[in-house]
């Protein structure tokens, strides 16, 4: 049926690494790292007061051996290319890699977003009393109206923790005031609306930045890709800021009843993917300015970084969208 | 680097450092071995248990941490690891690639299961115990009301997903890009094919399986309240977003072993696989209902009436392609040259007893029904059958089928047969009296039970054993197959053979097609 004596023609071959301790150190590095993080949670929720103070230790020593060892695989990949081993089809293989990558993480958020439609759109009506599946609101929950953002939590309208007739299994306090864009004649003082503007901006940017590079203009490369890292860091102090005054000032907290928790579950989560996606631009700008990696047709580390920050910027419309304003 | 054609290193090193896929593809199958002899053992207590009405062994929370765990075990580190190992091997060689597409992350891919496992394994010694909420993990059982050890479950999930999206990103890589010319989509290997979509269903759902347990974690410290009405959150949530994974998941175990069923039967019939495009756009359309059917899982927990007549309606079209599968297998057998090795015996098992596992399934999905079998032994019932006579069946009939190219030995067939017909009828006395008590309603996850289901317990609990016991068996043909097996030499192990696996040396050497191969007019 087949033969494997000759190559077709332009064939070039594909380079198999040859055996390497990477995997092993990266899985010491991650298991450590969650061990780690499940003691230090076990110590604060069911521990002795203090007693997380060990636990951390451990979690911050795999999480310093895991970034290490993804740094030094990295730099072994880095290496490689820079060798010239990597075929053209290894190229594609990392960019399929890559766009698998993103497409979990987009299915990552979905389940967020999921749940967000799903208390929004049919859980809370519901515990409300509308439709058939609301029948026992009067038994459950009497009094409560469901609204969104809602200033009320079923726990507050039967009065509290202590008169709920289910489980008790905490108390959930509502804020004082939602995130939702509240008074047009102070609109400048929204931070969200900043924040959207300063990550569609980035993703222009970043866009200028890859099309010098495909020009070989390097000075104005790392402009514009310093650019893009500078707005990315003024996004996430925006929103330390936004966190700070929705703590402080607004009440609103993870305890907040299930606005809260969607609240800082869909934005904390995409602000971490923001720093992340930060992280892997400042490394590329990092790598071009002290290095002068990257030439015009060979630079996938740099596009791959640019394919996460897009999408980080695409589930930021989606969030401004459904968090903030609709 | 340096010289490409040497062979393995040796020592643990070998083992640790690997980047080949046929090594990882070792490890992955040994793995899923050593996990799928840790979860019958859980399986063995239960059944242990349940031999009498009463209580006699272990405790009412202990028997809660056997059956979840058992689940949890089988699932994740049985079953779905085991068609990874198959998917290592086997994939470079049907397609003509020198490897997996990005062999480093290959290797964690694997290392990071088997300390995920001891994480999950270690909180049975935690206090409070293990996990005890079954392998659904619903809320608040798994929130409110779990133990502390809970967290390391999660963090153990979590874990394993990592290791499931990246070996299936590797998975759509080596299949789209490391194909040798001329062999295009659509002459690939079935196996091939439905691992290519299994993948992908892999990588849409563990992230939201990641996402479920992450809002548990949430909700356990940090104060939120996604599965609390109290404030404001919904436990069916859980339910929801954990089926929109779950659903998916059963696929994502028994459409490799489709494509595993679809390699061996046209082996053994000698005829070429019927229907070969038919089986492709099956096993997507399946892959693609998979997504719309999740709350047929949940019809007497609360839904508008809408709502289960959609998933009722949908949940039925499954039936469609997976009939097309069952009616091209059978075709393939029709006139064809039939022999009965070990791993034909397997999936012609396969084929009975899954149709019988599909069927039950069909009386599930119907809404009004499902309300009396909901939660019942007939539950336990349907998704052994298509579970372990599905899905352990057809790997192990892969296992015999493939053994004599990875080892270059052949096994013992008349042991492979005895394997075959005790595991046979062990299987069937255990699982189909459960159909019985369930639809009399004997209640599932329970320790005791009435005394009318007494006799039909104890079949299923001699069953089990028996069932148990062929697995030594197994273990034994293979270790003595490995070790001093009759050798064989043909590239073509099995005269009915085809596909590009047979065209290489046996044993399959260290390195396959690092140069792509060329594949001839009447393939390419």
């Amino acid at each position: 049926m087949a033969t494997t004596e000759q190559a077709p023609a332009g064939f070039e071959k594909y380079y198999v690494p040859e055996s390497s301790s990477l995997a092993v150190r990266a899985t010491i590095g991650l298991l450590a790292t969650v061990f780690g993080a499940g003691l230090l949670l076990n110590d604060m929720t069911f521990g002795e007061p203090g007693a997380a103070s060990m636990s951390k230790w451990v979690l911050i020593a795999g999480l310093v051996f895991f970034i290490f060892t993804l740094a030094s695989w990295f730099r072994t990949a880095i290496r490689e290319n820079l060798q010239g081993m990597n075929s053209a089809q290894l190229g594609h293989s990392y960019v399929l890699g890559m766009f698998w990558f993103i497409f979990s993480e987009v299915m990552f958020f979905a389940a967020f977003f999921g749940a967000l439609f799903y208390v929004r759109q049919l859980a809370g009506p519901w515990l409300a009393g509308e439709g058939e599946a609301g029948r026992m609101n009067d038994l459950l929950w009497p009094g409560f109206d469901f609204t969104w953002p809602p200033m009320i939590t079923p726990q507050e309208a039967v009065g509290g923790v202590d008169s709920q007739p289910i489980a008790n299994n905490g108390a959930f306090l509502t804020q004082d005031r939602s995130m939702a864009f509240a008074d047009a004649h102070h609109w400048y003082q929204w931070l969200p609306m900043w924040n959207t503007i300063i990550l569609l901006s980035s993703s222009f940017t970043v866009h200028v930045a890859h099309t010098a590079l495909l020009k070989d203009q390097r000075s104005k490369f790392n402009l514009w890709l310093g650019i893009t890292v500078a707005l990315g860091i003024i996004f996430l102090g925006l929103q330390a800021a936004e966190y700070y005054e929705a703590y402080a000032l607004f009440g609103l907290t993870l305890n907040s009843g299930i606005y809260g928790s969607t609240f800082f579950m869909l934005t904390g989560f995409h602000g971490f993917h923001v720093a992340m996606g930060m992280t892997m631009l400042l490394i590329q700008l990092i790598r071009s300015m002290k290095n002068h990696h990257f030439t015009a047709t060979d630079h996938f580390g740099f596009e791959a970084s640019t394919w996460y920050w897009h999408f980080v910027d695409v589930v930021w419309v989606f969030l401004f969208l459904f968090v903030y304003i609709l | 680097m340096g010289d490409h054609h040497h062979g393995p290193a040796t020592g643990i090193g070998r083992w640790l450092f690997t980047t080949n896929h046929k090594d990882i593809g070792t490890m992955y199958l040994w793995f899923s071995f050593a996990m799928f002899i840790l979860g019958g053992t859980f399986a063995m207590i239960i059944r242990a248990e349940l031999f009498q009405p009463g209580m006699q062994l272990v405790e009412p929370g202990f028997f809660n941490q056997m059956t979840t765990l058992h689940g949890l075990v089988m699932v994740f580190g049985a079953i779905m690891p085991s068609f990874v190992g198959l998917a290592n091997w086997l994939i470079p060689m049907m397609i003509g690639a020198p490897d997996m597409a990005l062999p480093r992350m290959n290797n964690w891919s694997f290392w990071i299961l088997p300390p995920g496992f001891l994480m999950l394994a270690s909180t049975l010694f935690m206090e409070g115990g293990a996990p005890a909420f079954g392998w659904t993990f619903y809320a608040p059982l798994s929130t409110t009301y779990a133990a502390p050890s809970v967290t390391f479950f999660i963090f153990a999930i979590h874990i394993l997903g990592v290791s499931s999206i990246m070996g299936s990103i590797n998975i759509i890589a080596t299949v789209m890009n490391m194909r040798a010319p001329g062999m295009t989509y659509m002459k690939m290997p079935l196996f091939v094919w439905t691992w290519l979509i299994t993948a992908f269903l892999l990588v849409a759902v563990m992230p939201v399986l990641a996402g479920a347990v992450t809002m548990m974690l949430m909700d356990i410290h940090f104060g939120t309240s996604f599965f609390s009405a109290a404030g404001g959150g919904d436990p069916v949530l859980f339910q929801h977003i954990f089926w929109f994974f779950g659903h998916p998941e059963v696929y994502i175990i028994i459409l490799p072993a489709f494509g595993v069923v679809s390699q061996i039967i046209p082996a053994f019939s000698r005829k070429p696989l019927f229907g070969y495009a038919s089986m492709v756009y099956a096993t997507a359309s399946i892959a693609f209902l998979s997504f719309i059917v999740w709350a047929h899982h949940m019809y007497t927990v609360g839904m508008p009436v809408a709502g289960e007549l959609f998933f009722m309606y949908a949940t039925m079209l499954i039936a469609v392609p997976t009939g097309v599968k069952v009616f091209n297998w059978i075709t393939t057998m029709w006139r064809g040259a039939l022999s009965f090795e070990t791993p034909m015996l397997f999936c012609i098992g396969f084929l009975i007893l899954f149709t019988i596992g599909g069927f039950t399934g069909l009386m599930l999905s119907i809404a009004p029904a499902d309300f009396q079998y909901h939660d019942t032994y007939f539950v336990v019932a349907h998704f052994h059958y298509v579970m372990v006579a599905g899905a352990v069946f057809s790997m192990t009939a892969a296992v015999y089928y493939w053994l004599p190219k990875w080892s270059g030995r052949m096994y013992n067939e008349t042991m492979g047969k005895v394997h075959f017909w005790i595991s046979f009828v062990g299987f069937n006395i255990t699982f189909f009296p459960q159909h019985f008590v369930g639809l009399a309603g004997m209640p599932r996850r329970i320790p005791d039970y009435a005394l009318q289901f007494a006799d039909f317990n104890m079949m299923s609990s001699i069953g089990a054993f028996i069932y148990g016991a062929s697995q030594i068996l197994f273990l034994y043909n293979v270790l003595a197959t490995i070790i001093a097996g009759e050798k064989v030499t043909d590239e073509k192990v099995w005269d009915g053979a085809e596909g590009l696996e047979w065209t290489i040396p046996t044993p399959a050497p260290y390195h396959t097609f690092e140069v792509p191969p060329k594949l001839d007019a009447a393939h390419a």
